[in-house]
């Protein structure tokens, strides 16, 4: 009886286990070791070091040979919460004395490439040159630590940051791609520029050469801290500036991937040529495109003026077909639109522009032109950069939909250092196209973008407004995060609305298509993050 | 000893011939340079398809019709639409206007001013000639494209700045081949008896040398059409040029050629046909030219 009993229970549990085991879904392949990976990067490197540049031409082969102190999460890079730390032990500290100090403990078996040994001293020198760079020599994203009283590493495995007020824009920030750990020797003994144009890390991958206009090279770096990474013996980073080379590569199978993005159309003439040998990988993307009247120039002084030109401009429809033929896709307002401080579609059809009856907005728009003396529209020049995705074609969209309200625009287009040029010294444009391109979803310093001109260092319409930059700094010191928001949408309606001082057109959509025997990278909503490389394999 | 043929002709009365009309010479042209007259024909449809664009096309040709994006080319849209939902054929046609206006005015402006510097070179000659001809073979070592590439990245884009861009180094090239025929007209004594009247350097030049070399000027002038047509839609195809919206063959290939060779061809495939197609007429109605006025190749 009991030995029948026994039989049929364990004959059960065997089936029942696998059934369990044939619904559940496929467990992912054990990395494999060796090979080298080549892709494709469509931009220059104008210096190797991470403290001063912005461009992802630098971020995508000079990465993989640095650590940072905390990096988002490679496994969950969508996450505008999910960081760890690597270099750490224990992981990312809590923070103590009301969350204004954070206390990292520094594991002691990492070593740079050329032997040395990190400790606090080498990421508090990093630090210092972040945050605080002696004169003469330039910090991109100082900015972003406005909120950091002091660096202090008390011994060699403590690092300690004291923050002026508790903030959540800090750990983000410590996040972004860009924060190279330098060796504090070599800072000391080359001076601060030394890294522009040489390196020496603690990344998965050791620098092996660059041939400037053709590769950049990296060999696996075998005291890697990550137990068992880097999986590739290297990786080779071609440059490639036109975008039909970089789809030749990739469909020639000369390079396995490109990390910034491809149009639909490109992968969908990938995929059709590849098949299964493609794999698509898609996210929104923390970078939107905007529009930037020029405050100093008549008659964009005139808040009806610049209101009309954002009335006119129809989001919803844009999005539906733009998202075929460019890098665009989602509506939003100030705030990366999968964010929890990000508006509602409720909130933004609220907001000027973002009206959903786009011949209301229209009428509106041509009401306005009317009060400020237009009543028959004027000529401007609308200035834009010269790469086609998306900057051309949503030029080329702004124009038409300005065209509707009667503006005759005609398009100036520049190559990329003459269009900076134009907007940060010259400054002798009416309207231009700009963009605010983020790493790591942070949106309280990412709106910083929409602060008078002489607190941030990317505004280029040349306004100040000082309602906006109390709000700002009020949302930066406000803990509760429902406050925050409240303060956010004060912030957003009067930024792209009331005074529509400058205003967000679509926010880009990331498509990565890649050969499908790359694996273990997976895309992030920035073409900044998450190119370390040290969990990428081949499975070949 | 005079054959009765030949006097039969020396002995004819040649007022008595009735005067041909344009037409018949117009014939006697086409007859003796058909590829000339062709070219010509295909100029002049150019020319009236860019004079009455608003006429003969259907559509906007800046209008976004997001409706009808990559339309293939049938009885609607007869090339097909664009990324933008725009009618090629339309911009075809408005995109006429550009490539002529910025051909015209590039090649008359370019080649005039290579006429009057040509001429005033040789007028003067000695030192400023060997100076000046120095500068014009600097300016000729640089290709075309390279040269007008320098223009626009010192001026900038646009449709103003791509003419500038286009007829500075033309100029050059006109001012040379123009200063040979004007060496020539110097040493003849009309030009020694003007100056022994006393008349101003500049009467000369304008009223007896530059009337004397216009058959120069006038081949190098059409000469410059095709290259300036085709170095236009290069600056645009190198986005240097005129910009979006702004119908330009140049740039229309831009646009399409990268994304949609494969997918949507007619994007890329009707500019670059209509580029080559005016290219080659102009550079035969050159040739034409040329021919009919140059009195070395007149004999035939």
């Amino acid at each position: 009886m009991w030995n029948t009993r026994l039989k049929t229970l364990v004959v059960g549990a065997a089936l029942l286990a696998l059934a369990v085991w044939s619904f559940a879904p496929p467990a992912e392949a054990a990395p494999k070791k060796g090979g080298t990976l080549k892709f494709v990067v469509g931009s220059k490197i104008p210096s190797y070091d991470g403290h001063i540049e912005s461009t992802f031409g630098m971020i995508h082969p000079i990465r993989p040979f640095y650590s940072l102190l905390i990096r988002v999460n490679p496994d969950n890079p969508a996450s505008p919460t999910d960081f760890e730390c690597k270099v750490c032990e224990g992981g990312i500290p809590q923070p103590t004395e009301g969350h204004t100090k954070y206390t990292f403990k520094i594991r002691g078996d990492i070593t740079f490439h050329n032997g040395q040994k990190l400790t606090s001293a080498d990421v508090k020198a990093t630090y210092d040159k972040i945050i605080s760079p002696p004169k003469g020599i330039e910090s991109n994203r100082k900015a972003f630590f406005s909120m950091v009283k002091s660096v202090t590493a008390p011994d060699p495995k403590t690092l300690v940051f004291k923050l002026k007020y508790p903030t959540g824009a800090f750990v983000p920030a410590l996040a972004l791609p860009y924060n190279f750990i330098y060796s504090k020797a070599d800072l000391d003994k080359h001076g601060y520029k030394w890294h522009q144009k040489n390196v020496n890390g603690t990344g998965a991958f050791r620098f092996v050469q660059h041939q400037p206009g053709a590769f950049v090279e990296g060999k696996r770096y075998e005291k890697y801290h990550h137990k068992g990474k880097p999986h590739l013996d290297g990786y080779r980073a071609i440059s490639a500036p036109k975008m039909a080379i970089r789809l030749q590569a990739i469909r020639g199978d000369r390079a396995a991937i490109e990390f910034r993005g491809f149009p639909p159309k490109a992968r969908d003439d990938l995929k059709k040529a590849l098949g299964d040998k493609l794999t698509v990988q898609e996210s929104d993307w923390n970078c939107n495109l905007m529009v930037t009247p020029n405050h100093k120039r008549k008659p964009f002084d005139d808040a009806r003026v610049r209101r009309a030109l954002t009335l006119a401009i129809d989001r919803w429809g844009g999005s539906k077909y733009l998202s075929r033929i460019a890098i665009v896709k989602t509506v939003g307002g100030v705030v990366f639109p999968k964010h929890p401080l990000a508006a509602t579609k409720e909130e933004l059809t609220k907001i000027a522009g973002y009206w959903p009856d786009i011949n209301k907005s229209r009428a509106e728009a041509k009401r306005l032109l009317k009060e400020a003396g237009y009543p028959n529209g004027f000529e401007f020049t609308l200035h834009n950069r010269g790469v086609d995705q998306p900057y051309k074609v949503v030029g080329t969209w702004v124009i038409d939909q300005w065209r509707k309200i009667g503006l005759k625009v005609k398009q100036w287009v520049q190559p990329s250092g003459p269009f900076y040029a134009t907007l940060r010294k010259k400054k002798n444009f009416d309207v231009s196209i700009d963009f605010n391109c983020q790493s790591v979803i942070n949106p309280l310093v990412d709106v910083s973008k929409f602060i008078s001109d002489d607190k941030a260092g990317n505004q280029y319409a040349q306004y100040q407004d000082r309602q906006l930059d109390k709000w700002f700094q009020e949302m930066n010191k406000e803990p509760d995060v429902k406050k925050q928001r409240a303060i956010m949408r004060k912030y957003e309606k009067r930024a792209l609305d009331e005074m529509a001082h400058q205003f967000v057109t679509l926010w880009w959509y990331k498509i990565n298509p890649h050969r499908s025997y790359v694996k273990g990278w997976k895309i992030a909503p920035s073409h900044y993050l998450n190119q370390h490389l040290d969990n990428v394999w081949i499975d070949q | 000893m005079a054959s009765p043929s030949d006097l039969a002709v020396s002995e004819m009365d040649f007022d008595a011939l009735p005067e041909r009309s344009w037409v018949d010479k117009m014939k006697d042209t086409a007859r003796k340079k058909p590829l000339g007259a062709v070219s010509a024909c295909a100029v002049f449809v150019m020319i009236l398809l860019a004079a009455l664009a608003n006429v003969i096309t259907f559509y906007d040709p800046v209008q976004n019709a997001f409706d009808s994006m990559h339309v293939a080319p049938g009885a609607a849209h007869w090339f097909g639409t664009d990324q933008f939902g725009r009618d090629i054929f339309t911009r075809i046609v408005f995109g006429a206007r550009t490539a002529l206006f910025v051909g015209f005015s590039a090649s008359i402006l370019g080649s005039t001013a290579g006429l009057i510097l040509g001429v005033g070179s040789a007028y003067f000659g000695g030192r400023f000639d060997l100076i000046f001809q120095r500068f014009m073979d600097i300016f000729i070592s640089f290709p075309l494209i390279i040269m007008a590439l320098s223009v626009v990245s010192i001026f900038g884009t646009g449709t103003q700045n791509v003419i500038l861009a286009i007829t500075i180094p033309l100029i050059p090239r006109c001012a040379r081949v123009v200063r040979s025929s004007a060496l020539a007209i110097r040493e003849i004594p009309y030009v020694d008896a003007a100056r022994a009247l006393g008349f101003a350097h500049i009467r000369i030049i304008f009223r007896h040398m530059i009337p004397n070399v216009m058959a120069p000027y006038l081949i190098m002038l059409t000469a410059f059409l095709g290259q300036a047509i085709l170095l236009e839609a290069s600056l645009s195809y190198l986005g240097l040029g005129v910009q979006e919206p702004t119908p330009a063959w140049g740039l229309m290939l831009q646009g399409g050629a990268e994304e949609y060779a494969e997918s949507a061809p007619w994007i890329p495939v009707f500019p670059g046909l209509a580029i080559s197609a005016a290219v080659f007429a102009f550079n035969l109605f050159g040739d034409a030219v040329r021919d009919t006025l140059d009195p070395r190749l007149r004999s035939e």
